[in-house]
């Protein structure tokens, strides 16, 4: 769309500006503060320059915290994408059921995070819950709070639950978008499902579908609530996501300098990650 | 070009029987999905009506004790109740000033072209991705400072960080769908930009604006790190108040499956209502 140039736009966005730069911009600084002074008894500040950073940067807790995390984020991609736009291939198009495949597909993302991983908790509990009963009678051994390969199981599974709807409604709202005469030209072509699929149902996906990866990729990195009410980030640090260790690091010491660093540069990550996402997208949109 | 249409006309009841014989098989898919998220939510449930001695005495897959005493505790105890209607209260309140700030906003965004717009966007979209844990401590110190500590306004505005860009994003691509012409025929007609807007634009963009507000409460409402770093008592959250009780209390299961049986119920009700747009809303009004 042609759009008019006008600075006076401006005042329509101050709002919005006004109230995220509070939220965004006063903490940041104060964490840039941090980040570069020791701190003594919280109130004596020394300057140290690039110390934690530094620190944080050549730390092994930190560099297999990241490594967690890739791996976390690597799974549950491979997961969740294919999962999601399969499901929504087989779902109805029209008719009374589509409402209600929607509303219960949504459930899952609309409880609140530490209920998914109390609501896990209590299902996955070797003794009392359904699965860590099941798994166990089936005479395999299934602990998650000891076993760090159980731990990530459900961790997974517990994540898996709770996203794969999100590229569900995703994938949908691409596939709902097809004109009825693509197919129809499709079926006088006598096009097989296989290439339906591939030259017409994917590209037309294309877009909602990069929205769907790169939100479960920015969601996946920030995660905390759901796998610290499930294992604590235990056992040992086995499930310790980047997240978990910062607000560990943050609450373990009473120096906020390492802590802050880590923010930083954690922070850093995220905001490569978002450019990214946002050259992506605006590429996207401006091909259609 | 007779021939196409009559090729059509044939092919038209091949395609429907064809669909209808897809239908027959692919239910199967979706219906297992569901399966799959409905059975961790009915063992909550099933915990939720049974009594502490059964949870950790027997297992079975149904309440043999059937009881409704912890939903009794939660209904009759203050810490429990106000949790609740904490939580609805800072989301509600959330959603009407990220809603009605990101309005003029986004229709600045889809209409006009200023100095900076592409970087403000950006700017506000890196404030959705970035993680809460990182401005946990600040926050705490920022809203003790202003004298908001533990007040609902203190997690509403907080919750701005993160509900305001996708808020603007959403609309911003609800309003990009409606053509230009409506705003200059409007003008031409003589409505003033403030008549226009309220009489006109925002009728247009009603679903938008439904979506909009729907995933402001909804991400107000999951939210938990924040909501608990800016609260102690006044304004603590239902989510806050659950981890409280598992580490005070030893493990009262029953208790804490029947809380979180009950955060279901809002977000059940708000999808509801806005279930024939949510499609189109997941994909941030961009299909």
């Amino acid at each position: 769309m042609d759009k008019t140039v006008n600075n006076r736009a401006w005042f329509m966005v101050l709002p919005v500006l006004v109230l995220v730069a509070f939220n965004a911009v006063i903490p940041l600084m104060t964490v840039v503060n941090y980040s570069v002074q020791e701190s003594f008894a919280g109130n004596v500040f020394f300057f140290e320059g690039s110390k934690w950073f530094e620190q944080v940067l050549h730390s092994d807790r930190f560099h297999a915290a990241l490594g967690r995390q890739f791996l976390f984020t690597g799974i549950i991609l491979a997961i969740e994408i294919p999962l999601g736009v399969g499901i929504a291939l087989a779902m109805p198009r029209k008719g009374p059921w589509v409402s209600v495949c929607l509303v219960l597909m949504a459930l899952p993302l609309l409880i609140p995070w530490n209920v998914v991983g109390a609501i896990w908790n209590i299902f996955a509990l070797p003794s009392y819950g359904l699965l860590g009963r099941s798994i166990n009678a089936l005479g395999i051994s299934f602990n998650f709070t000891r076993d760090v390969f159980d731990a990530w199981f459900t961790l997974i599974l517990m994540d898996v639950w709770h996203w794969t709807s999100l590229v569900v409604l995703l994938a949908y709202a691409g596939l709902m978008a097809i004109p009825d005469a693509y197919y129809q030209a499709a079926k006088i072509d006598g096009a097989s499902r296989w290439a339906v699929f591939r030259y017409i149902q994917l590209p037309k996906m294309r877009r909602v579908l990069t929205i769907a990866v790169l939100l479960r990729l920015m969601d996946s990195f920030m995660i905390y609530t759901e796998p610290f009410v499930l294992t604590g980030g235990g056992p040992g640090n086995a499930t310790t996501l980047l997240s978990i260790d910062l607000v560990k690091i943050a609450q373990g010491q009473f120096d906020l300098g390492p802590a802050a660093a880590m923010s930083l540069i954690y922070f850093l990550m995220v905001l490569v990650m978002s450019w990214v996402f946002y050259t992506v997208m605006t590429r996207e949109e401006a091909r259609t | 070009m007779t021939d196409v249409a009559a090729g059509q006309a044939v092919s038209t009841p091949v395609a429907a029987r064809r669909v209808r014989s897809r239908v027959g098989f692919s239910w199967i898919v979706p219906a297992l999905y569901i399966f799959f998220l409905l059975v961790p939510i009915y063992w909550l449930l099933n915990m939720s009506f049974k009594t502490t001695n059964e949870i950790l005495g027997t297992f079975s897959l149904w309440p043999r004790d059937f009881t409704f005493a912890n939903y009794a505790k939660i209904v009759s105890d203050p810490v429990w109740y106000n949790g609740y209607l904490n939580s609805i209260l800072y989301a509600t309140l959330n959603t009407v000033i990220a809603v009605s700030a990101a309005l003029p906003a986004a229709y600045a965004f889809s209409r006009y072209r200023f100095l900076g717009d592409k970087h403000l966007f950006f700017w506000l979209l890196t404030n959705r991705m970035a993680p809460p844990a990182i401005f946990a401590l600040p926050f705490f110190q920022l809203y003790s400072s202003v004298g908001l500590f533990d007040t609902h306004i203190a997690v509403a505005l907080a919750h701005c960080l993160f509900n305001i860009p996708l808020a603007v994003w959403i609309l911003e691509g609800f309003m990009s769908g409606v053509p230009k012409e409506i705003d200059e025929t409007a003008y031409v007609d003589g409505y003033s930009f403030q008549r226009f807007f309220f009489k006109i634009f925002i009728p247009l963009i009603a679903g938008g604006i439904g979506v909009a507000a729907f995933f402001c409460f909804m991400f107000s409402w999951v939210e938990l790190l924040l909501a608990k770093t800016l609260t102690s008592v006044a304004a603590r959250p239902i989510a806050s108040v659950m981890t409280r009780t598992i580490s005070i209390s030893g493990y009262e299961l029953g208790v804490l499956a029947a809380a979180g049986a009950l955060t279901i119920i809002p977000g059940a009700i708000v999808i509801y209502f806005v279930r024939n747009y949510i499609a189109k809303g997941f994909a941030l009004g961009r299909v």
